[in-house]
């Protein structure tokens, strides 16, 4: 069954025959399937990486509404990679700016701004209006939300994802094949794997694995039932060594979604079960922001100070008197440190030192240890404007 | 048997940078047991404590999971392709 009815399909005009004529040679497609992709609804999750790409494609290609749904603001730091954003646009609502960009391109295009962060509490509401999700999200509860929306509404949801050179691709449908967590039953503890804003991404990565994204979205609009998709396979794609491979996906009998006995049928706490709410407990260690290191520097006391980012990294932005202790080193060389002496832990955001933090405990270390917050980005922004952020 | 197993971008420092390392081992568990104990950093990533995989990374032989063949037990063969295929989620800060 085609996943828009006949019933919906219209008449094209004759300046939408001209713009997609293209199209319409393609018999795959032609008239029949361009007024399918007029008729469909799309909604794109995330307007970053991989949406910047999905939503100027889709718009392209002659998709009729188009939703975009990101709370994020347009950074300097995005503009790499998420070409959908210029550089005028910085400070601005990323749904904002795209909504201008699909626009220009294609003002046939309806295009619905949701400028929120996608909850458990309103996921139901503004997925069920469209046909297909895509989902460019950066983040792993986001993820699991899409995945478990889309099973429960029955949408077929378009995944991609990204990190450093290395991409993925697949169509989840439960209807018809695995999803998500058929994949991927649950998600690494947090901070075990780093983040794109820590690790990097290859700016044109996202670029590839969003294009893919958009072929496989027209082509479940265009209605060969899925057969020719990547419902049951994940593409994956090294940029570096410029490899694709294709790996075959099975649906999990046992999945707590999609199974055959699923246990979960409504919508969950994604933040609690990504790990992301831990219990309080007291921690090891302190605190300092950057104006409070800088006082106590300032007063002469004496405190060791370990800079735990790689070399390259070092090479951006160096932090005064910071004695260098790569992360992956810190139980080798923790007799390096005094513990007589106060000893502050810095990184780029102030998270990775946590983890370092916790490999010196792990060794037994007694002494009294600081994370500073918000790393040296926070220490460039509030002490040291000479510093770049990055 | 000598298979080559395939580390993906978000565990190479933790395999002192390889992207792809030639093992020994009959099985799939045998491989990754071998890299284990190669690079001795990568473990917390591939295991939980009680010695199961981790649910965040799956163990391809070929094109094909080994959650649906022989789990760990999967048999290799001289030449087969071990890929390491980790959740991995893009962009935004964790904590």
């Amino acid at each position: 069954m085609a996943l828009i009815s006949d019933e919906r399909l219209c008449d094209l005009s004759h300046d939408e025959i001209a713009r997609y004529s293209r199209h319409l040679l393609l018999p795959e497609i032609g008239l029949e399937g361009q007024k399918r992709l007029k008729a469909a609804k799309v909604l794109i999750i995330g307007t970053g990486g991989l949406g910047a790409p999905l939503a100027l494609y889709l718009a392209a290609a002659g998709i009729g509404e188009i939703g975009v749904a990101d709370f994020d603001f347009v950074e300097a730091s995005n503009l790499q990679r998420q070409i959908i954003h210029s550089t005028k646009d910085i400070g601005r609502p990323k749904t904002a700016s795209a909504k201008d960009k699909v626009r220009g391109l294609n003002p046939g295009v309806k295009v619905t701004e949701y400028n929120v962060a996608l909850t458990s509490a309103n996921a139901m509401d503004i997925i069920k209006g469209y046909d297909v999700v895509a989902d460019g999200t950066d983040n792993y509860q986001t993820r699991y939300l899409v995945n478990d929306a889309c099973v429960m509404l029955k949408k077929p949801n378009v995944y991609g994802s990204v990190f450093q050179f290395e991409g993925q691709a697949s169509v989840f449908y439960a209807e018809k094949g695995p999803c998500y967590r058929c994949l991927y039953p649950s998600p690494p503890p947090p901070g075990l794997v780093p983040s794109c804003a820590e690790g990097g991404v290859m700016g044109v990565l996202p670029g590839i694995v969003g294009i893919i994204q958009a072929g496989e979205v027209i082509k479940l609009i265009i209605g060969n039932d899925g057969k020719d998709s990547l419902i049951g396979r994940l593409l994956i794609f090294d940029q570096w060594r410029m490899k694709f491979r294709e790996l075959k996906l099975d649906k999990d009998p046992k999945c707590p979604v999609c199974g055959e006995h699923p246990t979960i049928s409504g919508l969950i706490d994604y933040e609690l079960f990504c790990g992301l709410k831990p219990e309080k407990k007291e921690l090891a260690y302190g605190t300092l922001t950057p104006f409070e290191l800088k006082a106590r520097l300032d007063s002469g006391e004496k405190i060791q100070i370990i800079d735990i980012r790689e070399p390259h990294e070092r090479a951006i932005a160096k932090f005064p008197e910071a004695k260098p202790m790569p992360i992956g080193q810190i139980a080798r060389r923790c007799d390096e440190l005094d513990p007589e002496l106060d000893t502050v832990f810095i990184c780029k955001i102030g998270t990775r030192s946590i983890f370092a933090i916790n490999a010196l405990f792990e060794t037994g270390y007694s002494g009294k240890v600081y994370n500073l917050q918000d790393g040296i980005n926070g220490w460039a922004r509030d002490i040291d404007n000479s510093l770049p952020r990055y | 048997m000598s298979v080559s197993l395939l580390i993906p971008t978000a565990l190479r420092g933790f395999a002192g940078g390889s992207a792809e390392i030639e093992l020994e081992g009959a099985t799939a568990g045998e491989v990754l047991a071998a890299l284990a104990k190669r690079h001795p950093e990568i473990k917390e990533h591939l295991y939980e404590e009680d010695g199961n995989l981790r649910s965040f990374i799956n163990v391809y032989v070929g094109d094909t999971n080994i959650k649906s063949l022989n789990g760990q037990d999967t048999a290799v063969k001289d030449g087969d392709s071990v890929i390491l295929v980790p959740s991995i989620a893009g962009g935004g800060s964790w904590l």
